[in-house]
């Protein structure tokens, strides 16, 4: 199983959501993408997680990668719906000091500030 | 039970995947938990990629040689490069420590592997490569079924 993304952008909020499994493999076109979405207008980034199957520590500096550039433009980032396994990799990394996380993505978008 | 799996590889990312599901497919026959299966799915996905990344530098000639052994309940995993070698493993198994942060390396497959696995060890030689051995013991299968 590979792994598919897609990008919406609501109000100054990027929304990623990504199914499938994120490795090594995946992370760089992931990570290419992505950059090109963190463009003007935008602030704030969503990650929804929950259809990712499997991750590994590649994912963790994929969403380190992120977290940073968010950072530079002043924004923040929130991780949501992560599943059982992938929230373990985020436990061990201590990533979960840094990056926000919600129960799902309305909670995350709302959090942010975006009208529902 | 005694069972024993060995497999070869070139080192190319898109078979990070492969390796990580030909050893979950091998170990099914232990009726491993679904935490216990995505822990050596991780550290196989863990091990193959520093083996690419680090061993071989993604030079796609090089070759991956995974291999595992089932003694009752138990796994012995290992996962071998023929490549740079680590010249300080102890810096390299420390936490969030990378020699590739340009790579966006998280720095953290060492430690995935110490945490999922029961042991951990590594052998490397400079120039020569690297091999990972990890073991584990599987919980034997609760279920009312068995």
């Amino acid at each position: 199983m590979s792994l598919t993304y897609e990008f919406e952008q609501k109000e100054n909020v990027l929304l990623v959501r990504l199914t499938g499994e994120l490795d090594h493999h995946e992370a760089e076109q992931l990570k290419n993408d992505w950059q090109l979405y963190l463009r003007e207008g935008v602030k704030h980034v969503v990650v929804n997680l929950e259809n990712l199957h499997f991750m590994d520590s590649s994912g963790l500096g994929v969403f380190l990668g992120r977290y940073k550039e968010v950072k530079e433009l002043n924004g923040e980032m929130v991780i949501c719906a992560i599943n059982y396994d992938v929230n373990r990799l985020f436990e061990l990394s201590g990533l979960f000091k840094i990056i926000d996380t919600e129960d799902s993505e309305d909670a995350a978008l709302a959090r942010l500030g975006v009208a529902l | 039970m005694s069972n024993h799996m060995r497999v070869e590889f070139a080192a190319k990312s898109e078979n990070e995947s492969f390796a990580r599901v030909t050893v979950a497919a091998f170990i099914a026959q232990l009726d491993p938990t679904v935490e216990e299966m995505t822990e050596i799915k991780t550290v196989v996905s863990e091990a193959v990629t520093n083996a690419i990344i680090h061993g071989y530098e993604q030079n796609e000639e090089g070759i991956v040689l995974v291999e595992c052994f089932i003694e009752n309940q138990e796994i012995s995993l290992t996962i071998q490069d023929f490549g740079n070698g680590i010249a300080n493993v102890e810096e390299a198994i420390q936490p969030m420590y990378t020699s590739k942060p340009e790579l966006e390396r998280s720095g953290m497959g060492f430690t995935i592997m110490e945490n999922f696995m029961d042991q951990f060890e590594i052998e490397s030689i400079p120039h020569q490569g690297t091999t990972v051995k990890l073991r584990k013991k599987f919980l034997k299968n609760q279920s009312a079924y068995n």
